[in-house]
């Protein structure tokens, strides 16, 4: 693709100070630390972490709804181009039309005591993008309709409502300002398996037609593998692999991405066992180990990897791994 | 092996301002000494009140119906836990013979209380042990599931544990009384799928080493089926097929299985398309007559679908399933 990315970070950093003791050190969470990562336009692009890795943080600091510490994002849509780090007010407020959230929890999101058509016409109303109610009425239908949300239900309030349903009431909420560049943060993580699939299909089905561009946060990546174009891996703050879905998931590279695909549980009850230990636990931000940040639980670790921080280097052609072994590890076929 | 838990007929019912609901409805199980039973089943399908009501820990809202009759089996003989009066009558079960591990780790401590006070209170409600032994059994007990520093760790609060870790300590607390039956409600959905590896691991190691009946219950197949020995499918109240984990997840009778399995990314087969089970769970107040799940079953049979409940259709001497088109053998 020649075309310039939608979204792109250069060494970005979010930190957080935290209030240290009267004497102790001062602390601060390197919630994200050093991020490279290119957003093309049109992707459906996936990030992948557990808990604690950052990948929320670098959704909302992508979104300008996090402090950028460090170093630049860029956002070009064709239209405009902005430096997210250096932001003014005029244009920050035109940017939260051109950039979106959607919540990963249904239940919390919407606020109980507005009808559905008044939740999903707030951000119309807020900036400014219709002249006359009927207008945002009409816009309010359109896209309530996409969402396939029964156009009866309007006048309802979301109590009555189940929680796909308060899903796709979200959904409708984030893409009613027609923006760019939508996060979607954990947004089927609290539905049932069988909404789940409904909700998936719909935002892809959306994106096939409206063409914006996902950033998809997810912990699941069965989910994450079905939906998405590319997807990148989160730990500790870091970037550890990026590449097309279909590559990841044939030939991981970095050993914490093979970890977390031998951790989903299988549906075979005769894989019982077979899954590859990751002994420990992620460490703390306030105090990440030195050299590879991975190194504490990686069953490949050398001195190498205690001292010095890989980076991020392209393996083959889009896909990147953060991992100074990945070559030896794939000639001995260890994560073959 | 012998038996440790016989339900039957357990229908449970909830007064509420909108009007009584039904949780459970005419669930019946049985569950062997050593056998891991999954319950699976989606919110509000009744399988945390189901685990629940063989302890009699439902709020005092609760109607239990007149034919329920649960049976544990103990060595003294068996416990009718239906004619159990009062919380006195109950703690030989509560935390005695049946521990139950919950969901949210974090909700299950106290928080102003050390972990290892709350697993020495325990263990002097439930044993003989004096403090001194109840301690050193506790401090035992955290070490064996794995946790590095076992006397430090038991004198620290629940907050300066990671999730993962506290989670091991609950399942310590639960296992220190030598359970006969342990329940674990959705154990690992809160923790990350590598921490989520270990704890089902360290579960294992532990039914093999002390012999208790499991019943584990997740809305997450996979977990199932990397546990399990038998699993019940529950909607709306009611077990809706039950048998072998390899037979159910192979070949699944009850198109609401059926449809369980193919909602879930396959990750053998990323060009799958994901087919949702169409529709949304009904309320508990709009109970569907007939087959709990005909509003959204794509097979239903108009007319006998919607007002004959179908009962037990036997597929194997192990397998049956609930479902009107299994009845003639065409499913």
């Amino acid at each position: 693709m020649t075309e310039k990315p939608l979204i792109s970070a250069r060494n970005l950093s979010v930190h957080y100070p935290l209030r240290g003791g009267l004497f102790g050190p001062k602390l601060v969470v390197r919630a994200v630390e050093g991020v490279n990562i290119d957003i093309d336009r049109g992707n459906f692009f996936g990030l992948v972490g557990e808990s604690g890795s950052g990948k929320t943080t670098l959704g909302r600091a992508l979104l300008k709804a996090a402090p950028i510490t460090h170093g630049q994002v860029t956002y070009d849509d064709g239209e405009v181009e902005y430096n997210l780090a250096k932001l003014k007010d005029k244009e920050l407020k035109d940017y939260r039309k051109r950039a979106q959230l959607i919540f990963q929890d249904p239940y919390a999101a919407l606020s109980p005591r507005m009808t559905v058509r008044d939740i999903i016409a707030e951000p119309l109303e807020v900036m400014g993008l219709t002249k006359s109610r009927a207008e945002t009425d009409k816009r309010v239908r359109e896209i309530a309709s996409k969402c396939r949300l029964n156009l009866e239900h309007l006048r309802r309030f979301p109590h009555a409502f189940s929680g796909g349903q308060r899903q796709r009431i979200s959904i409708a909420r984030a893409l009613v300002s027609s923006p760019q560049f939508v996060v979607a943060d954990e947004s089927v993580a609290a539905l049932d398996v069988s909404i789940q699939a409904d909700v998936l299909n719909l935002l892809k089905s959306i994106q096939e037609e409206m063409g914006q561009t996902f950033l998809f946060i997810s912990h699941d990546l069965s989910v994450v593998a079905h939906i998405c174009d590319h997807v990148a891996v989160m730990y500790l703050g870091r970037l550890v692999e990026s590449a097309p879905t279909r590559e990841l998931f044939k030939a991981p590279r970095h050993p914490y991405t093979k970890a977390l695909l031998s951790a989903i549980p299988s549906l075979d009850p005769d894989d019982r066992g077979k899954a590859q230990k990751l002994e420990g636990e992620i460490p703390s931000p306030t105090n990440p180990p030195p050299g590879c940040k991975f190194q504490t639980r990686c069953p490949y670790a050398i001195d190498h990897c205690r001292k010095v921080e890989p980076q991020l280097e392209e393996s083959s052609k889009e896909h990147d791994v953060a991992c100074h072994r990945w070559k030896e590890l794939m000639d001995e076929k260890v994560l073959a | 092996m012998t038996r440790l838990l016989d339900v039957e007929n357990l229908t449970l019912q909830f007064d509420t301002d909108e009007g009584r609901i039904t949780a459970v409805d005419d669930v019946s199980f049985k569950l062997d000494a050593g056998e891991v039973m999954g319950l699976v089943g989606e919110s509000g399908s009744g399988k945390s009140v189901t685990a629940k009501a063989l302890m009699k820990l439902n709020a005092s809202n609760a109607h239990y119906g007149p034919d329920t009759d649960i049976k544990l089996h103990l060595e003294a003989g068996p416990v009718d836990i239906m004619a159990l009066k009062n919380n006195h009558e109950m703690q030989v079960v509560r935390g005695g013979a049946v521990s139950m591990i919950f969901q949210e780790p974090m909700a299950s401590f106290a928080p102003a209380i050390s972990i290892g006070d709350q697993m020495v209170e325990q263990l002097q409600i439930h044993t003989d042990l004096n403090k001194k032994m109840a301690r050193e059994l506790s401090v035992e007990m955290l070490d064996r599931v794995g946790i590095s520093d076992p006397s430090k760790r038991f004198s620290q609060f629940a907050f300066e544990l990671s999730g993962g870790m506290r989670q091991r300590a609950m399942i310590a607390m639960a296992l220190s009384t030598k359970p006969k039956l342990l329940i674990a409600d959705e154990p690992t959905t809160a923790l990350d799928v590598t921490i989520q590896a270990q704890v089902i691991d360290l579960m294992k190691d532990l039914i093999a080493e002390f012999g208790m009946g499991i019943i584990f219950i997740t809305h997450d197949l996979g977990v199932i089926a990397q546990t399990a020995d038998n699993v019940a499918v529950m909607y709306l109240g009611r077990i809706i097929e039950q048998g072998p984990v390899r037979e159910v997840i192979r070949t699944p009778a009850h198109p609401y299985t059926k449809g369980l399995l193919a909602a879930l990314p396959d990750l053998h087969d990323l060009d799958a398309p994901l087919i949702p089970v169409p529709g949304d769970i009904p309320s508990p107040l709009e109970r569907p007559p007939g087959c709990v799940f005909n509003t959204r079953c794509s097979v239903a049979l108009s007319g006998r679908c919607q007002t004959e409940v179908p009962h037990f259709t036997s597929l194997s001497s192990v397998h049956q399933v609930a479902c009107h088109l299994a009845e003639n053998g065409g499913a």
